[in-house]
């Protein structure tokens, strides 16, 4: 499954309503690291296919309303969804082995 | 089994895998940052053969010409190095193992910290080392910027558009940055410059309300009201995990002579990780490329052995 592109009208709907945990990587293009990234969230999505999982990615700078209610003052920010709820956060560039690490955490 | 293991990938680590790749060495970079501290700058302007580039894109490049030259990439953070018989095996934290005739240490630097007992419950959530990422969640709110380099003059240059008040805490009693920044900052009215003073406290509960500011004498102590602080006051290098193999400096710098050869046969390092002075992009790059011609006379010798 690729990622999915969520914007402020979508959010509700694929991540709070979601029936697998979601992954959801809070980015904006002035951000170099966020774009650096990019990629590695790719990998990680092309590896959790066909896993009860969902890896999504929100521009901050188009979908503000939806990066201010979850707080969002630093990126990258990658936070995890799972019923509605954020079960786990983490900032800053992370390597692709420590995201699937803690997202699998959340599979079960 | 790589002729080359290089670990880093900014600057310095990717320019030795092009030079290395293009004289066919079987290479391998592993980084935790690709891009290094590179892809923070959001604008390159001394890059020569560009007027202007952002550092990601620059990074971008870079990354993709090693590729596409041969070289092997992985997004994984090395936690260990052991030789046994001139072989060299670097493990990952997630317990993965890679064999090289050779290695490049060019792993750089990573911001320095202020060293306050909250600041790392605050990341994320008031505390940010990257200006240019963060600068626009802070719109009309008051921010602190720590540091007198250029970076914190470029952070409180960056921040002044966003913020509605700024304030340059520096410990010393003038800038290190460049006279033409400093110019700029003492412009803007939104800019309060705060010499001679350390960031002694972080308040708040869920995100920061303010600081504690003391001047260095004990003279005056002041509380700012601001909910961001942007910490800019230079970099370390985190090389305990090869301290046990090549010689540092103390400031835990790898030690490199002209050659970028360590102190070990077989182990080259270049970039912000060694003791080359001047910690630029261009100059990063130009130590890979040396540091890459020097493994490549290496394995020339060890093959012909």
């Amino acid at each position: 499954m690729p990622e999915i592109t969520l914007n402020d009208q979508n959010f509700e709907n694929e991540v709070l309503k979601s029936e697998v945990p979601v992954l959801v990587d809070f980015w904006a293009p002035w951000c170099g690291p966020c774009k650096m990234m990019g990629p590695i969230v790719d990998e990680v999505a092309k590896e959790m296919e066909g896993k009860p999982i969902k890896v999504a990615k929100l521009n901050v700078d188009e979908s503000t309303a939806t990066a201010e209610k979850y707080n969002v003052m630093s990126i990258p920010t990658f936070k995890i969804f799972k019923g509605g709820e954020v079960v786990d956060e983490f900032v800053g560039v992370q390597t692709k082995e420590e995201i699937i690490k803690k997202l699998e955490k959340f599979i079960g | 089994m790589y002729d080359l293991i290089i670990i880093g990938g900014g600057p310095a680590g990717l320019t030795a895998a092009i030079y290395a790749a293009r004289r066919a060495v079987r290479t391998l970079v592993l980084a935790r940052e690709f891009g290094g501290q590179a892809v923070y700058a959001s604008k390159v302007e001394n890059f020569p053969g560009f007027d202007m580039i952002s550092g990601y894109e620059l990074m971008e490049k870079m990354k993709a010409q090693a590729e596409r030259l041969g070289a092997e990439v992985k997004s994984v953070e090395t936690k260990e190095i052991k030789k046994e018989n001139d072989i060299f095996s670097v493990r990952d934290k997630d317990g993965n193992s890679y064999e090289g005739k050779s290695l490049i240490l060019s792993f750089g630097a990573v911001p320095r910290k202020l060293g306050l007992p909250n600041e790392d419950k605050f990341r994320g959530n008031g505390i940010s080392y990257c200006a240019t990422c963060d600068a626009p969640f802070y719109k009309n709110k008051n921010v602190a910027v720590i540091g007198g380099g250029n970076a914190a003059l470029d952070a409180a240059l960056l921040l002044a558009k966003f913020a509605k008040q700024v304030y340059l805490v520096h410990r010393r009693d003038e800038f290190k940055g460049e006279a033409v920044r400093v110019d700029d900052v003492k412009k803007l009215s939104n800019i309060e410059i705060i010499l001679n003073s350390e960031v002694k406290e972080i308040k708040g509960e869920k995100n920061i309300t303010g600081v504690k500011v003391v001047r260095n004498d004990n003279s005056e102590s002041r509380d700012l009201e601001v909910n961001g602080i942007f910490v800019e006051i230079g970099h370390i290098v985190e090389s305990e995990f090869i301290s046990k193999m090549v010689t540092l400096d103390r400031r835990r710098q790898i030690i490199v002579n002209d050659k970028n050869e360590t102190n070990v046969p077989g182990v080259f390092a270049a970039g912000d990780a060694t003791t080359v002075p001047y910690k630029q992009i261009i100059i990063a790059a130009g130590e890979g490329a040396k540091a890459a011609l020097s493994t490549y006379s290496y394995l020339q010798k060890i093959n012909s052995k």
